[in-house]
């Protein structure tokens, strides 16, 4: 087997160094009856070329994002990610490293952790983040988790713009905490309004979240809401999907949030049919100690060189165990990397670029198919997705764009499976990797469709 | 002859600024087509502050990273002993075949009848976990080793609200990772810690005076994290299914006994497994990880949403609790589906292996470490007699009277060109070293490290404690002041104000 070094005669020698007979000797510990002794019922050892042609012979019944035009969102964008980033991240260096608990040796961890921290706090408009959780949906179920232990109370509101994942992601991980999760679903054709999320803020509301943009695409100003909760003594929690969008919108700092997680993945990162992904989380000084997971900071060694390190773990699991602020270990490490790469090439330019052409695309889009017979955009604003009525069920209209080639969108009711009155509506994103011949192709088959 | 350079760098160890302190406006490492200037409908929330980003050229953060890279040290550096974390080789045929745009470039959200390939790549990859573990059912969603255990206690919890008991007790040996403790309380049970044996394993006359009718079950790792497997893990298992508990059984150390133990024949009800440590996805300096539980029968209606089956008409992904399948998943624990990457990469990974090779991989890596063992135990002081598994123990009463501490040790190791082993956990064993070499290692290697420690020991012996305690010497950073980044922290860069 290419993976093991060891050969017989190694075993043997090394059998006699320790004085056991056999193998199995060493296993002598596990009790009678419990130790197989023949593999188990599966295949063999296959050379590299077999399990490659194995595995994309399954590639192979998949439909690759890339390979037709491709409309879909809901919490994953498809955007370029430069060569570079791939490169770096496959450097072993980075891609064979552990956690960083051994900084005299771990600095290229330690200081891109930095640079990605830095990055996350500029684009969020907040003071500090951490270096990383596992994705958008948990970074929404801590944000809330930590908004109750800073505010030592036990219920949060939800606005009905938030993604269906993350709410059922904080309604799980609240659900044993004794934290009540409240707020209705929402309503593509309506928005919460402050006074609605304010009827429902009392005395133990740790926290009001909102998406921003919304999960229907839509861009909300959130500056009166962050006021009311904090007259009231609750958070405001600012989630996004979407980082590109903090390029051309204004970011959540910038109305007050307390605390602004959510998905990292549209920068540097693929697809990958959902994860892994990164987990962003910011939020600011003054509540930095109640931050579940990991966090890098900068320090000296003993020659008074600069040198990070990680910090303020006596919040985390290993060193306070059931006190910890968070299970979290493992995070999204490599994830983050590839994020800090892509930003780092973007740089502010490239960010507000993107961004840009983002919005520019998609607004093209809206206005091609709000001209297709059937098709209504129901959005006022939006960013690269948008939400649009159709005069037929969603689900079967985005089948049969499949069978003409074209991944059209998410339709609601794959979000919502229990709201029959959302069957009509689909969810579309754009962004700058769809043509202007994507955007007529996903008009031409909408309009057959609806025909 | 040491001397200072110009620069700061010193041949190829090359200092690097904060990528924020290089920039130039202006620059870019991306050409992206002109905005059309079209009017944003944005409702008036038009960002007008400036982000902070640098501007670097694609040259430059090559450079930057690259330059990063060299000052870490990772398995593909050397040799990587990190105890309880299983360093092995990160095969990059799993990394080539994750690429596989008909696999990476997948959207979650795509209708089932494009992703059949993905869906049964799912399929087949729990297929794999269920035969090795011997156990009925796997959950794939949860994100890493943590979330693993947070699955498997929301199912207990959500068992045990069905059968509407009250049960909040759980035990946790003193030995466990600190995860465990922190999973239970964050599933609202308390936690009660069970003392270990003078070999290292569970007190089953303490474990058994803890049972009651509030225990809400146990949580034992086995391979336990001293290294040893738990002889009584049957006796274990009876006793807590008689008190109406559960076992939960943390997976960390699976990588000792896959192919030549079954877990489901040790009496387990849940074990998440780590699929960055036993089944080679990398680590990546931190993460991404992926925690895929197995469960029993008792336990297996409550694993969460999303999961694959499959029927007359292909693969199908149940993404709803409301699926008329008599099932009562306890909710959902990450957007989408489960770390699919590395599901890939695991795949990849034991399909390489087959049957025969994941027995002689699990064989190896118990070899390696009592070789280990046996070449260290008359100079470093064993935790616990007898064979270990695939790590090997020390506490520190070897170094007493040297005033050389475990961290002093292991800094000195990294001098000598190796990753040092875990230290100071677990927390029975006092000044702890843990020792995992794992099965791609070869004899050399070992022999290599043995006698670098065996130098140190003679070196500690010898009266050198000030050689110890201002090492490392030869890295690109010597020891770092973590009181003072903790004490002030500084988590961001921020531009020099005028």
């Amino acid at each position: 087997m290419r993976y093991l070094p060891l050969t017989r005669a190694d075993r043997a020698a090394m059998l006699e160094a320790i004085g056991a007979s056999s193998v199995d000797e060493l296993y002598s510990d596990v009790p009678d009856g419990a130790l197989l002794d023949a593999p188990v019922d599966l295949p063999s050892h296959l050379g590299e070329m077999q399990v490659e042609r194995d595995m994309m012979a399954l590639a192979a019944k998949n439909v690759g994002a890339s390979s037709v035009p491709s409309f879909l969102g809901a919490g994953a964008y498809r955007h370029h990610v430069p060569a570079t980033v791939d490169y770096i991240i496959q450097r072993g260096e980075f891609l064979t490293a552990y956690t960083p608990y051994q900084p005299e040796i771990a600095q290229g961890t330690l200081q891109y952790l930095f640079e990605f921290q830095t990055q996350v706090a500029s684009i969020t408009g907040m003071d500090v983040a951490n270096a990383s959780m596992w994705d958008g949906a948990t970074s929404c179920a801590e944000a809330v988790l930590m908004a109750c232990r800073a505010t030592r109370r036990k219920k949060a509101v939800l606005s009905g713009g938030v993604h269906p994942h993350y709410r059922e992601v904080t309604e799980t991980y609240c659900q044993y905490s004794d934290t009540e999760v409240a707020g209705r679903d929402g309503n593509p054709e309506q928005q919460a309004s402050v006074e609605e999320l304010n009827d429902l803020i009392d005395d133990q509301t740790a926290c009001v979240v909102v998406q921003y943009p919304d999960v229907f695409g839509r861009v909300q100003d959130h500056t009166q809401l962050a006021e009311v909760c904090h007259a009231k003594g609750a958070l405001l929690v600012v989630v996004f999907t979407e980082a590109v969008a903090f390029g051309a919108i204004k970011s959540p700092g910038s109305f007050g949030a307390d605390i602004v997680c959510g998905e990292g993945q549209s920068i540097g990162n693929a697809l990958n049919y959902g994860g892994p992904y990164v987990g962003l989380f910011a939020t600011t000084q003054k509540l930095v100690r109640q931050m579940p997971g990991r966090l890098c900071g900068e320090t000296v060694d003993q020659d008074g060189k600069r040198g990070f390190v990680l910090t303020l773990s006596t919040r985390e699991q290993h060193i306070r165990r059931e006190k910890a602020t968070s299970n979290i270990c493992t995070n999204s490490g490599l994830c983050s990397l590839a994020f800090t790469v892509h930003m780092s090439l973007l740089g502010e330019d490239g960010y507000r670029r993107l961004a840009t052409l983002n919005h520019e695309n998609a607004c093209k889009a809206a206005d091609a198919l709000d001209a297709v017979p059937g098709v209504t955009v129901v959005n006022d604003s939006f960013f690269n997705e948008f939400t649009v009525k159709l005069t037929k069920p969603a689900a079967a209209v985005v089948e049969t764009l499949v069978s003409k080639g074209v991944l059209g969108g998410v339709p609601l009711s794959r979000l919502y499976p229990n709201r029959s009155d959302l069957d009509n509506y689909l969810l579309i994103a754009v962004t700058e990797t769809n043509t202007d011949e994507d955007i007529a192709a996903l008009a031409d088959a909408l309009k057959e469709a609806l025909a | 002859m040491t001397f200072t350079t110009h620069t700061g760098n010193r041949g190829l160890v090359l200092e690097e600024k904060l990528i924020f302190e290089q920039g130039q406006p202006g620059r870019t490492g991306v050409d992206l087509p002109e905005p059309k200037g079209t009017k944003t409908r944005f409702g008036g929330l038009d960002r007008d502050e400036d982000v902070g980003l640098p501007g670097l050229s694609e040259p430059q953060v090559v450079r930057h990273f690259t330059r990063m890279s060299q000052k870490n040290f990772g398995i593909d550096s050397g040799f990587f002993p990190l105890g309880s974390c299983t360093m092995k080789h990160n095969p990059r045929l799993n990394e080539k075949v994750a690429r596989l745009p008909g696999l990476s470039d997948l959207h979650p959200m795509q209708p089932e009848s494009t992703v059949q390939g993905a869906l049964e790549l799912i399929d087949q990859c729990a297929h794999w976990l269920l035969v090795l573990t011997g156990m009925p059912a796997v959950s794939m969603s949860p994100a890493a080793g943590a979330q693993g255990e947070l699955c498997g206690m929301m199912a207990i919890r959500a068992a045990l609200d069905a059968r509407g008991e009250n049960r909040r007790r759980v035990l946790v040996p003193e030995s466990a990772h600190g995860t465990n403790p922190a999973t239970a309380a964050a599933c609202g049970f308390t936690v009660d810690s069970i003392p270990a044996t003078e070999d290292g394993r569970v007190d089953l006359a303490a474990f058994e005076a803890k049972l009651g009718d509030d225990v809400a079950g146990i949580m034992l790792t086995n391979p336990n994290t001293c290294g040893l497997f738990e002889r009584d893990v049957r006796k274990i298992a009876d006793l807590v299914h008689e008190a109406g508990g559960y076992f939960y059984c943390d997976g960390a150390n699976f990588n000792a006994i896959v192919g030549r133990v079954r877990p489901a024949d040790l009496g387990i009800d849940a074990m998440h497994i780590n699929l960055h440590k036993t089944f080679s996805t990398p680590h990546g300096g931190g993460g991404p990880g992926s925690g895929p539980v197995v469960f029993s029968d008792a336990l297996a209606p409550y694993a969460p949403i999303p999961y694959v089956v499959c029927n007359d008409n292909g693969f199908h992904l149940v993404e709803t609790a409301d699926e008329k399948d008599g099932n009562k998943p306890f909710g959902r624990l990450k957007g989408f589906h489960g770390q699919m990457g590395m599901f890939i990469r695991a795949l990849t990974y034991m399909k390489s292996h087959g049957a025969d090779g994941l027995r002689q991989a699990s064989g190896d890596a118990v070899l390696n470490a009592n070789y280990l063992l046996a070449r260290l135990k008359d100079k470093l002081s064993v935790a616990f007699p007898g064979y270990c598994m695939h790590e090997a123990l020390f506490d520190d009463s070897f170094l007493k009277d040297t005033g050389v501490s475990t961290l002093d040790f292991a800094k000195a190791i990294i001098d000598e060109g190796f990753h040092p082993m875990t230290m100071y956990f677990p927390l029975v064993v006092h000044g702890a070293l843990l020792i995992e070499p794992t099965e791609t290692e070869t004899k050399e290697s070992i022999d290599q490290f043995c006698d670098a420690l065996l130098s140190l020991v003679a070196k500690a012996e010898s009266g050198e404690a000030e050689f110890f305690k201002n090492a490392p010497y030869l890295t690109p950073r010597r020891r770092l002041d973590e009181t003072a980044a903790a004490r002030k922290p500084v988590l961001r860069w921020k531009p020099e104000t005028a």
